[in-house]
């Protein structure tokens, strides 16, 4: 079995992002960039199925600029066995990330696709439904866990208020929770090695696709800060301080 | 054109988000229509026409559809489009699933939980866990949107007025089996819903802590529990209570944020919150920030104190 990660480059998540000088972009330059962590335990969960002896080959995908080629070694680092980067320097939005990740998938002919559930940058959680969708292929989201039984997928989802178990038949796409796993981390020797595996690039305007943004950006603000509170000195302040300025009686 | 809500319920209840999502529709000033989609409807669309705002309600009804899959509810969605400019849904893990399957078919973009629409096709979403608020202009004739429940109100009652449809359900989707559902059984409250939350973060220490400390003070209280990612990845509190980026977002009239630090990837969750008392030990925790009453404090000692003034 051929499995398929897609994995996205982001800002990496101890970072507070600001707007930049002119508030037309954010000020990414210099800022610490990663994997996205929901990408990382799609990866654990490949590398997982393969030592169970239930896949064969791991493929982990990006898209976007050269500089992607990061997130690829430690995805090679981690253990994958290849990796390929569909370059460009758009800005791609969820819909146009499926439609690549689709005319990769056509080429490869994975048999399971595996994605971070949501990307901690823009916070859509889109991707993989939409790539299920235009694959028209069985999907499974926020996969907290997967086993592998006779060419079927049993997937336990998390729900609102519990968990869901769906069957997929393959090939299919899943995306990944947090806790699905943790995932391994990279030991120095391993990532010396992955700098020496080869990362395939396609051009994406190669693949035919169209990856024009569809959603517009008019403006970039910061959220309101909530109104200053104030520190109390005890529990009976506490409790005053709640009935008299919020009429909150505990 | 109308506009198109997709319901979210459990086959004996309506999921209250969507009275909030029926409200985030009248933007638009068109005939607002409710989809249901399930094997037993009667009871809960006859419940909808009595929502104000809503002009129609449809069934689509079939054994298949119990609990039915985002396979066939994106189909469903797709079947009926033509007749809609807007799809939305509340923003809940239900259609957080289904409608970017719908809009892929549909060849939209969609937008994930809008906070505010601003115009026909304009929207402001937040980025980063909240850091960052930007405004939007979809390019696409249809919209395809989830919205922030908690910033809309939920739509009254009234007399009923609106016509209840049924529509014809399309052949299954065969390459997935549903297999089960597991809910959380609680006395509590619903987090997503609860006028007051009670959280707990990693300086809980253990899971037995986090229940003997919390519990009575929310069962006092009548409140729903709430974690931090920290305090679920220890193994102190179940997944689904996590508030936050990753989990669920709670508003409720009153918050209590308990041996919490203020992280980011938490307060994007209960920042809409309107009052937050925080209580942590640490006078340097970014949570203070953004708490309305601060107590530097042993949540130890304090809670209970708490928990014992209240009557």
């Amino acid at each position: 079995m051929k499995i398929l990660v897609a994995v996205k480059r982001v800002v990496d998540y101890n970072v507070k992002i600001r707007i930049n000088a002119d508030g037309t972009d954010l000020a990414t330059d210099g800022v610490k960039m990663g994997m996205n962590p929901f990408d990382e335990n799609a990866i654990e969960a490949a590398l997982q199925l393969k030592e169970q002896a239930k896949a064969s080959e791991i493929i982990a995908v990006s898209l976007g600029s050269s500089a992607n080629q990061d997130i690829l070694r430690h995805a090679l680092a981690m253990g994958v066995d290849r990796a390929i980067l569909v370059e460009t320097n758009s800005k791609l939005q969820p819909l146009a990330v499926a439609k690549l990740l689709k005319a990769v998938i056509e080429q490869e002919q994975p048999d399971l696709i595996l994605l971070g559930k949501q990307a901690i940058d823009d916070d859509a959680g889109q991707a993989g439904q939409m790539l299920a969708a235009l694959l028209n292929y069985p999907q499974a989201t926020f996969a907290s866990s997967l086993q592998l039984e006779n060419n079927e997928l049993q997937v336990m989802r998390e729900v609102d208020g519990g968990t869901e178990t769906l069957a997929l038949s393959l090939p299919a796409v899943v995306t990944a929770d947090l806790r699905l796993n943790n995932p391994r981390f990279v030991k120095l020797p391993n990532l010396m090695m992955a700098r020496k595996k080869k990362i395939t690039t396609i051009p994406a305007a190669n693949l035919g696709v169209d990856i024009k943004s569809r959603l517009k950006l008019l403006k970039l603000a910061e959220p309101a800060p909530r109104k200053p509170g104030m520190m109390v000195s005890s529990v009976d302040e506490l409790l005053r301080k709640l009935l008299d300025h919020e009429g909150v009686t505990l | 054109m109308n506009i198109l809500v997709l319901a979210e319920h459990d086959g004996q209840q309506l999921n209250p988000a969507c009275l909030q999502a029926i409200t985030a529709a009248q933007f638009w000033q068109a005939p607002v229509h409710v989809l249901l989609v399930g094997s037993a409807l009667d009871t809960i669309a006859s419940h909808l026409t009595n929502v104000s705002g809503v002009a129609k309600v449809i069934k689509a009804e079939a054994a298949h559809l119990e609990n039915p899959l985002a396979e066939d509810i994106a189909t469903l969605l797709v079947s009926i489009s033509s007749d809609y400019r807007v799809i939305l849904a509340a923003h809940t893990s239900f259609s957080r699933n289904t409608l970017p399957r719908a809009a892929a078919l549909l060849d939209v973009a969609m937008i994930s939980d809008a906070l505010e629409i601003q115009a026909e096709n304009c929207y402001v979403r937040s980025i980063y866990a909240g850091n960052i608020l930007t405004h939007i202009q979809s390019q696409d004739a249809m919209q395809v949107l989830t919205v922030h429940s908690s910033h809309f109100i939920a739509a009254a009652s009234q007399e009923g007025s609106a016509e209840i449809s049924s529509i014809d359900v399309p052949v299954p989707f065969t390459q997935t089996r549903w297999l089960a559902a597991k809910h959380t059984q609680s006395d509590r409250p619903a987090l997503s819903s609860a006028k007051v939350v009670v959280s707990g973060g990693r300086s809980l220490g253990s899971a037995e802590n986090f229940e003997q400390v919390l519990s009575p003070l929310a069962a006092k209280l009548g409140a729903a529990l709430g974690a931090t990612r920290a305090a679920v990845d220890a193994g102190y509190a179940a997944n689904e209570i996590q508030v936050g980026q990753t989990g669920v977002m709670v508003a409720p009239e009153l918050y209590i944020a308990v041996g919490i630090s203020g992280a980011v990837q938490h307060t994007y969750g209960m920042k809409d919150s309107r009052v937050v008392v925080a209580i942590n030990q640490d006078p340097d925790a970014p949570i203070f920030q953004i708490a309305d009453y601060g107590l530097v404090a042993d949540l130890f000692d304090t809670i209970p104190v708490i928990t014992a003034a209240i009557k």
